[in-house]
C-alpha cells in the first residue's frame, strides 16, 4: 500500500499559556511512500517525526492536509479503521496478558464477517509468531521476555491482522548495542518477507541508512531530504543533511571560493568550477582525506587510531568547526607519526560546499 | 555476620518497643481477659478461667443484633462504594475541564467531621416537631408517605447508615482510584485503540487488571474499615444504639466498657476476640482470591 501525504501539517498550542503561539511540529509534509518499501524516518530528536508517525497511524489529528493509503483519504478515520499496525517505543505490552494473548487481543477486537474463531486465531498467532520467531515463548508473561524478545511480540501484534501500513516507533531504542545490530536485520527481513509498507522513526542515522530503501531527513517539523540511503549520504541538499549523515561525521571548514579556487585557511586545496565567490562553508567527508606529502591541505596531527583495515588519522586546523578533524584512510597508508604535521589531498566527490549563512549546498563541477 | 544482625537489631528496637507496647502487650492482655471469667476491674479479681465470656456474648441479642447490623453494612456498602468510585474516577480521568474542581469536590467529604456530616444527615433524614426532613419532604412531594428514617423500622435505620458510609468513605477511594488510573502507561490505551479495541473492552481487559493492586487495596482495607464501624453509627442515632437496635460490634465492645451496661471487661474482650477472628477470617479469603485475580508486576 502505497502511502501518500498532501501538505500534511500539525500545529500544537504552546505550552507556555502566556504566550499565545504555537509549536509547529509538522510542517507542510508532502511525500509518497512507495508500496511495499521500508522508509526511515530520520532526525534529531524534538524534530516532530514520532508526531509525523502518530499522524499516519491516526492517534493525533492533522490541523491541515491530507493521508491517503493507496487511493483511500484517511485523513478522517480513526486509527481503528485504516488499518495500520503500530509498535510503541515502549513495545506497550499488557504485561497481564501471556505472548499468545497479546498477539491475539487485536484479533479478538473484529466483529461481523471478520469475526474469527478461537482455533483460527490460535492459527494464525503461531503463523505470525513464527515469522518473528518467538512460537516458542507463547505462554510466557512479558515480564519473563528480554528486551528483543518484547520487540518481537510486538512486532507479531501489530502484524497479526495484516496491516497495510506498519509504523515503528524508533524500534530499537531500548535495546543493547548487539541485539540492535540483530534486531535491525530482522526487521528487514520480516518487512521483506511480507512485503508491508513499513515506516519507522529513528534518531540514529546509522540505523537508518542500514536497513531503509528509502530515508527522509527531517529538522524542525520540515522535511530536509528524501532519497535512498546512498544518494542522500553522497548528495546531501544542505549543511544539516551533510552533517547529520554518517559517522564519523563530516567535518566542516570555513574558508572562501576565489575565482575557481577552494581555499582553507591560506592554503589552495581544491580546483572547482562554481558560480560562487567569497565565504563557503566545506565539508569533507572523514573517507575523503588522502594523505600525501605535497597534500594541499596541512593539519597538526594529534594522533593515530589503528583499526585493523583503516587506519583513522585524529588531527585539527584552525579553520575546522570541531575541535579535532578524524579521517580514515586506508591502513596501507603510512603515517610519520613522529611528524607535528599531516598532509592532505582532498577526494572532490568527498567535498561538498555549502552558503554560509543558509547552509544550501553550492553544487560544483571539477575542472 | 553477627555483628550485621546485632546492628540490625538495634536499629529494629525503637519500632519493636513501640509495637509490642501498643500492639502485642494489648492482644495479648485483650486474649487473657477474655477468658478469665467474673472480672472485676476494681478490685483486679476474677472466679476463675474458661469461656462463659464468649458463651455470654455469643448468646446476648444485642451482640447478635450488633452482628447482624455489622454484616449487613459490610456486604452492602463496600462492593457498591469501590464500584461507585471507580464508576466517578473512570469518569473524572475521561474529562478534561473542571477535573480539578470536581475532584475537590468528591474529596470534600474527607475532610469534613463525622458529627459535622452526621448533623447533615439529620437534617436530611430526622424527624422533628417542625419538619419531617428534607428527604421526606421529597417523597411526600413524589406521592409517598413519609418513612422516620432515624427511629423508624430498622430498613429504613439501615438505609440511612449505608448511605452514611458509602458517602464517607467514597473520597479516599476516589483518590486512590483516580491516581491509579492516571498512572496507567498511555501507550497501553493507544495501542488497543489502533487495533480496534472497544472502550468497554478497554476498560474491562486492560484498565481492571492494570489497577487491580490497588482496587483490592480499597476492598481489603473497606472490608476492615465496616467491621471497625461505629463513629457513623454514633453520629446518626446518638449514643445508646443498643435501645435503637443499630449497635455494631465496635459499639457493642464500647457499651461492655464504658456504656450504661459498662463494666464488664471480660465480655468486651471476648467480643473484641471474636471481632478480631472475623476480620481474619474475611482478610485472608481476600489475600487468597486476591492471589487468583490480580495482576502484579
Amino acid at each position: 500500500m502505497k502511502v501518500v501525504l498532501e501538505n500534511l501539517t500539525k500545529k500544537f498550542p504552546s505550552k507556555n499559556k502566556k504566550e499565545h503561539s504555537e509549536v509547529i511540529a509538522v510542517n507542510d509534509f508532502t511525500l509518497e511512500i512507495p508500496d511495499g518499501k521500508l522508509v526511515g524516518l530520520l532526525g534529531p530528536s524534538g524534530c516532530g517525526k514520532s508526531t509525523a508517525l502518530n499522524l499516519i497511524s491516526g492517534l493525533i489529528k492533522p490541523t491541515s492536509g491530507k493521508i491517503f493509503f493507496g487511493e483511500d483519504d484517511v485523513t478522517s478515520l480513526p486509527p481503528e479503521n485504516r488499518g495500520v499496525g503500530l509498535v510503541f517505543q515502549s513495545y506497550a505490552l499488557y504485561p497481564h496478558l501471556t505472548v499468545r494473548q497479546n498477539i491475539i487481543f487485536p484479533l479478538e477486537n473484529l466483529k461481523g464477517k471478520n469475526k474469527l474463531t478461537k482455533d483460527e486465531m490460535n492459527k494464525k498467532a503461531l503463523e505470525i509468531a513464527q515469522l518473528v520467531q518467538i512460537d516458542t515463548l507463547m505462554d510466557r508473561k512479558p515480564s519473563e521476555l528480554s528486551g528483543g524478545q518484547q520487540q518481537r511480540v510486538a512486532i507479531a501484534r501489530a502484524l497479526v491482522k495484516i496491516p497495510r501500513v506498519l509504523l515503528l516507533d524508533e524500534p530499537l531504542s531500548n535495546l543493547d548495542a548487539r541485539l540492535r545490530l540483530q534486531t535491525r536485520e530482522e526487521i528487514r527481513r520480516i518487512q521483506k518477507e511480507t512485503g508491508i509498507t513499513t515506516v519507522f522513526v529513528t534518531h540514529d542515522q546509522e540505523e537508518a541508512m542500514s536497513i531503509s530503501d528509502l530515508i527522509i531527513v527531517m529538522k524542525d517539523g520540515v522535511i530536509q531530504q528524501i532519497g535512498e540511503p546512498q544518494t542522500v549520504y553522497d548528495d546531501p541538499r544542505n549543511l544539516f543533511v551533510a552533517k547529520f549523515l554518517g559517522t564519523p561525521q563530516i567535518t566542516i571548514f570555513s574558508g572562501r571560493l576565489e575565482g575557481g579556487d577552494l581555499f582553507i585557511g591560506g592554503e589552495k586545496v581544491l580546483r572547482v568550477n562554481a558560480d560562487h565567490t567569497g565565504p563557503v562553508k566545506i565539508g569533507v567527508r572523514p573517507e575523503g582525506y588522502i594523505p600525501s606529502e605535497n597534500g594541499a591541505l596541512s593539519c597538526r596531527l594529534s594522533r593515530i587510531e589503528v583499526m585493523g583495515r583503516d587506519i583513522s588519522v585524529v588531527s585539527s586546523n584552525p579553520a575546522a568547526e570541531s575541535e579535532f578533524i578524524r579521517s580514515i584512510v586506508s591502513a596501507e597508508n603510512k603515517i610519520d607519526t613522529s611528524s607535528e604535521t599531516v598532509r592532505f589531498d582532498l577526494k572532490p566527490g568527498k567535498v561538498h560546499l555549502f552558503h554560509e549563512d543558509s547552509g544550501e549546498r553550492i553544487p560544483f563541477g571539477i575542472n | 555476620m553477627d555483628k550485621q544482625n546485632n546492628k540490625a537489631w538495634l536499629y529494629l528496637i525503637p519500632a519493636l518497643i513501640f509495637i509490642g507496647v501498643f500492639m502485642v502487650y494489648p492482644l495479648v492482655d485483650v486474649l487473657i481477659y477474655s477468658f478469665e471469667e467474673g472480672y472485676n476491674s476494681a478490685s483486679q479479681t476474677y472466679n476463675g478461667v474458661g469461656g462463659y465470656n464468649y458463651s455470654f456474648v455469643l448468646r446476648d441479642p444485642y451482640f447478635l443484633q450488633a452482628v447482624k447490623s455489622t454484616f449487613i453494612l459490610v456486604i452492602i456498602t463496600v462492593p457498591l462504594s469501590t464500584g461507585i468510585a471507580l464508576l466517578i474516577s473512570a469518569g473524572l480521568s475521561s474529562i478534561k475541564p473542571l477535573r480539578n474542581l470536581f475532584q475537590t469536590v468528591y474529596f470534600l467529604p474527607y475532610v469534613t467531621n463525622t458529627l459535622a456530616v452526621g448533623l447533615v444527615f439529620m437534617i436530611l433524614f430526622k424527624k422533628t416537631p417542625y419538619s419531617d426532613g428534607l428527604v421526606n419532604l421529597l417523597i411526600s412531594w413524589f406521592g409517598g408517605s413519609s418513612v422516620d428514617f432515624i427511629d423508624g423500622p430498622y430498613a429504613a435505620k439501615m438505609f440511612v447508615l449505608c448511605f452514611y458510609t458509602v458517602w464517607v468513605v467514597m473520597p479516599f477511594k476516589i483518590l486512590i482510584l483516580t491516581s491509579a488510573l492516571a498512572s496507567v502507561n498511555r501507550d497501553y490505551y493507544n495501542a488497543a485503540k489502533v487495533d480496534g479495541t472497544s472502550p468497554f473492552r478497554i476498560f474491562r481487559k486492560i484498565t481492571l487488571p492494570m489497577i487491580s493492586p490497588m482496587l483490592f487495596y480499597l476492598i481489603i482495607t473497606g472490608f476492615i474499615g465496616a467491621f471497625k464501624a461505629y463513629s457513623d453509627a454514633v453520629a446518626l442515632f446518638g449514643t445508646d444504639l443498643n435501645a435503637a437496635g443499630m449497635n455494631t460490634i465496635v459499639g457493642y465492645i464500647y457499651d461492655m466498657l464504658y456504656g450504661n451496661s459498662g463494666g464488664y471487661p471480660s465480655y468486651a474482650s471476648a467480643a473484641a476476640i471474636i471481632l478480631f477472628v472475623i476480620v481474619l477470617t474475611i482478610t485472608c479469603i481476600n489475600l487468597i482470591v486476591r492471589r487468583r485475580f490480580v495482576h502484579s508486576k
